[in-house]
């Protein structure tokens, strides 16, 4: 399963909207950081909006991807958490410190331009 | 008397497997979005350790009731290697897998009973429940 990432301006928007197994997830990690490298894109917005579940591998996957992304040059922002996904986290002691976050897609889309436009 | 559902874990597709039977479980008890999230984390966490650690095993579900409470249990099984040092795996951030080390102290926090029996050589059962509030 291939999780579709659009390109917009010097963005990519990705909406992760399937049931997240490791193949996919890893997958998804090596075609985020192609397709930025591909676009030269600047900026990354992954909406979890629709993702029920987050374990302790994917968030790792996760946190790695706002790594990766970062040493390439491009900001990650994850938006739409889910309030039982962010409580679950927290319950199991994953912080995912120094991940940008926002609340929704649009908010996610004015975080990244403010901090690279300034 | 409720039906007990298993699901063999020999797979990354099984850890899908178990924690989607899992979340449908919650919902028919009536968990809550909150208990159901952590209910099928937990058992994502216990799926992918039978995977990792010991290739195959089981998760079983199912409803349980006691002193007029009910609940779900979540039996995680395998025939594996056992674990050596049961007390370093339930600190927080002990990883021998590179992952986040969250995994067993993170299931014990995300249900409310849990309890877990280990055999080097010969394998590891771990029992957890949520309880209804």
């Amino acid at each position: 399963m291939r999780i579709p990432i659009l390109k917009l301006y010097d963005y990519l928007l990705i909406s992760i909207q399937v049931e997240l197994d490791d193949q996919t997830v890893l997958q998804f990690q090596e075609d985020v950081l192609n397709k930025i490298h591909q676009e030269g894109s600047r900026g990354v917005v992954i909406d979890l909006t629709s993702v029920e579940m987050v374990d302790s591998y994917i968030a790792k996957v996760l946190g790695d991807v706002v790594d990766m992304s970062k040493l390439m040059g491009a900001k990650v922002v994850l938006t739409g958490i889910q309030p039982s996904v962010a409580i679950t986290l927290i319950d199991m002691g994953i912080t995912l410190e120094d991940v940008a976050t926002a609340l929704d897609l649009e908010q996610g889309l004015e975080k990244l331009q403010r901090e690279l436009e300034g | 008397m409720q039906v007990q559902t298993r699901v063999d874990i020999h797979s990354e597709w099984g850890i899908v497997a178990a924690r989607q039977a899992g979340r449908k479980l919650a919902k028919e008890i009536g968990f809550g979005s909150v208990d159901q999230a952590r209910i099928t984390t937990a058992i994502s966490e216990l799926a992918r350790n039978i995977y990792l650690y010991a290739n195959q095993g089981e998760i079983s579900i199912e409803e349980v009731a006691s002193a007029g409470k009910r609940g779900m249990k979540v039996v995680a099984s395998d025939r594996g290697p056992g674990i050596k040092d049961v007390r370093s795996v339930m600190e927080d951030g002990f990883t021998t897998s590179g992952g986040l080390g969250a995994g067993l102290p993170g299931v014990k926090r995300l249900m409310d009973d849990f309890d877990i029996d280990s055999e080097e050589e010969e394998g590891t059962t771990i029992i957890s429940i949520k309880w209804l509030r």
